[in-house]
């Protein structure tokens, strides 16, 4: 499944990329952002930030048990540091549609279009 | 797909010559139906595969091949170390050791119809499914490192099973070479309460009929009769897959450059299998095959405590339990000569035929049972492993259906309810914790599996057996 995200900033691309993974699992409009995680990872170029990324939000969302839908992300070169925020999964309200494996390098790019637009994108495996 | 790409070899092998630069040719076995319906992307993902280092003989596609991440879905590669062949993260996925195992009910589908009901809710009841869900166990580190290192032998040992179970799981149940040294704490930590659990997307425990026998004698060496009902359940190594998938995803990619591999796509992240990083992987791969058979054991035990209480006296017996992404050393003859291979089979399920030593006493002289699951409301299959097979891809056959449509083009097409209640009125019970993913995994998005099937037949990959039609399904 495909996620994409775009947005002024290449930080607001990310954000939106986030939320595009949510959507994957649950209507975002459904998970109430009440609690706090910070996320900080690095990497050597852009696409592989965007992917250890997700793939952090995917740890979290594992080992946490929750589904996160408000991101704030602040990029310093490939260096990330990030909250999310979202509350615990509770099966009967969120009914998640399918769990995320991982971010994959399918279909992967950071860029910036022709309209000065960020985007971010990847597929995730379900 | 653009069939003029192909030499036809015959009705179900289309070969692509080496060019540019693949190292060995590109065979796909399917009908040509099959291989028209297939995404370009398969060529071009299997065409890279040909490339990589130290690659034998040839990159293989499964009849239910599709789009998949760097290696296509349903693809087989195998790899000499001696020639500086690679192991890549990305040729065994993030599910690592997915696979499906089959039980007898011994009981006919009528006796079992009027505790239908009962059993599908129990079952739903009883077996953790979907994201969110955790299982009864706690692994402390101690044990976590005795399961990675046991598989489902660690699971029989701690009571969720018999002996007799683990002659009917490749490798008897436990993979050698496992390190839980090389896995790290993270995936540790994500595992920590998802032994027994099923996971979602396909995954799923179905109770099905065997509705057709096409092979009588390796059905009856499989104990499989018309009429009876079994229990099928697919999954994998969980979150402690995922994340070993993830993990040394990244680092054979960063680490690619310096081994000298050139990628044609990042996805297919590798490395030699003699270096640090492929040992590492190999022993981190081999502890996650691990615990997807300890998985798949503690479910067993999970409806074996189910059917005790609802049909008391009833037993599951294990008839075989197979994975389907995996990357194994075996040996395999090529040109006349016996070599050993790392053999990757990235939704491709091993299909050893008679007389291999891996397949236990009893079913040495008919050959391995071949499981092939199907898609909620669709037949699944089983097949065995033939003679001839022996010397095509490596002794692989398919491993399922495979999706013809996105997840998001599915909900487009269906409503979860209104699938839910169109299988209940053919007999087939649907549970599962989202009808949002009932509608991505409804059967019309998947592949025709009897057409694949009957493709991996034809092509002598392994022999059709019997047919099963799904009654109740548990879906993650």
């Amino acid at each position: 499944m495909g996620v994409r995200g775009v947005g002024s900033t290449r930080e607001a691309a990310f954000e939106q990329a986030a939320l595009a993974m949510t959507a994957v699992v649950v209507d975002p409009a459904q998970v109430a952002p009440v609690t706090a995680v910070n996320i900080r990872c690095e990497a050597p170029d852009d696409e592989l930030l965007l992917v250890d990324w997700l793939n952090a939000l995917i740890l979290e969302m594992a080992v946490r048990h929750m589904l996160f839908s408000r991101f704030e992300v602040t990029l310093d070169g490939q260096r990330l540091i990030a909250t999310a925020w979202g509350e615990p999964v509770d099966l009967s309200k969120h009914q998640p549609a399918v769990e995320i494996k991982g971010a994959t390098y399918t279909e992967l790019s950071v860029s910036r279009s022709e309209n000065g637009q960020w985007v971010a994108q990847c597929v995730v495996d379900v | 797909m653009n069939l003029d790409q192909f030499e036809r070899v015959s009705e179900v092998e289309w070969r692509v010559a080496p060019f540019g630069k693949m190292r060995v040719p590109a065979v796909i076995y399917a009908d040509q139906t099959l291989v028209r319906d297939m995404d370009e992307k398969v060529f071009e993902q299997l065409t890279n595969v040909a490339t990589l280092p130290g690659i034998v003989e040839a990159a293989y596609a499964m009849p239910d091949a599709h789009w998949g991440y760097g290696f296509p879905i349903g693809g087989v590669a195998a790899f000499d170390a001696d020639a500086g062949g690679v192991v890549s993260a990305g040729g065994v996925g993030f599910d690592i050791s997915c696979g499906v195992r089959t039980l007898h009910t011994g009981l006919k589908a009528t006796e079992i119809a009027p505790l239908k009901q009962r059993l599908a809710d129990r079952l739903f009841a009883h077996i953790p499914a979907g994201l969110g869900s955790t299982g009864q166990l706690r692994l402390n580190p101690g044990e976590m490192d005795a399961m990675l290192r046991g598989g489902a032998r660690w699971a029989v040992d701690h009571g969720y099973g018999s002996a007799a179970d683990l002659d009917r799981i490749e490798e008897h149940g436990c993979m050698a070479g496992a390190e839980p040294d090389q896995v790290s704490d993270l995936a540790k930590r994500r595992q920590r309460d998802e032994i027994g659990t099923l996971g979602s997307g396909n995954h799923y425990l179905e109770m099905q009929e065997i509705v057709e026998i096409y092979d009588t004698k390796a059905a009856d060496r499989f104990r499989l009769q018309q009429g009876e009902v079994v229990v099928s359940i697919h999954c994998g190594s969980r979150g402690l897959g995922h994340q070993i998938g993830t993990e040394f995803l990244r680092q054979m990619v960063i680490a690619a450059p310096g081994y000298g591999i050139e990628l044609p796509d990042r996805e297919l992240a590798c490395a030699p299998i003699n270096s640090p990083l492929g040992k590492s992987y190999l022993g981190a791969m081999r502890a996650a095959i691990n615990c997807a058979l300890a998985n798949r054991q503690v479910i067993t035990y999970l409806a074996r405590e189910v059917f005790a209480d609802v049909l008391p006296g009833s037993h599951l017996n294990l008839i075989y339990d197979v994975s389907h992404n995996t990357c194994k050393q075996e040996w395999h003859t090529v040109d006349g000569k016996s070599r050993s291979l790392y053999v990757h089979r990235k939704g491709a399920t091993r299909a050893f035929g008679p007389g291999h030593p891996a397949l236990p006493n009893d079913l040495r002289d008919i050959g391995q049972p071949v499981l092939i699951g199907g898609s909620m409301g669709t037949a699944s299959y089983i097949l065995v492993g033939t003679e001839a097979g022996m010397s095509r891809a490596f002794s692989s056959a398919c491993h399922g259906a495979g999706r013809a449509m996105s997840r998001h083009q599915a909900t487009r097409q269906w409503h979860g309810r209104a699938l839910v209640d169109e299988l209940a009125s053919q007999g087939i019970l649907i549970r599962s914790p989202s009808l949002r993913g009932v509608a991505e995994e409804a059967p019309g998005a998947y592949k025709d599996v009897s057409a694949v099937v009957e493709a991996a037949d034809h092509a002598g990959l392994a022999r059709k057996v019997a047919k099963l039609k799904p009654l109740v399904c548990i879906k993650g």
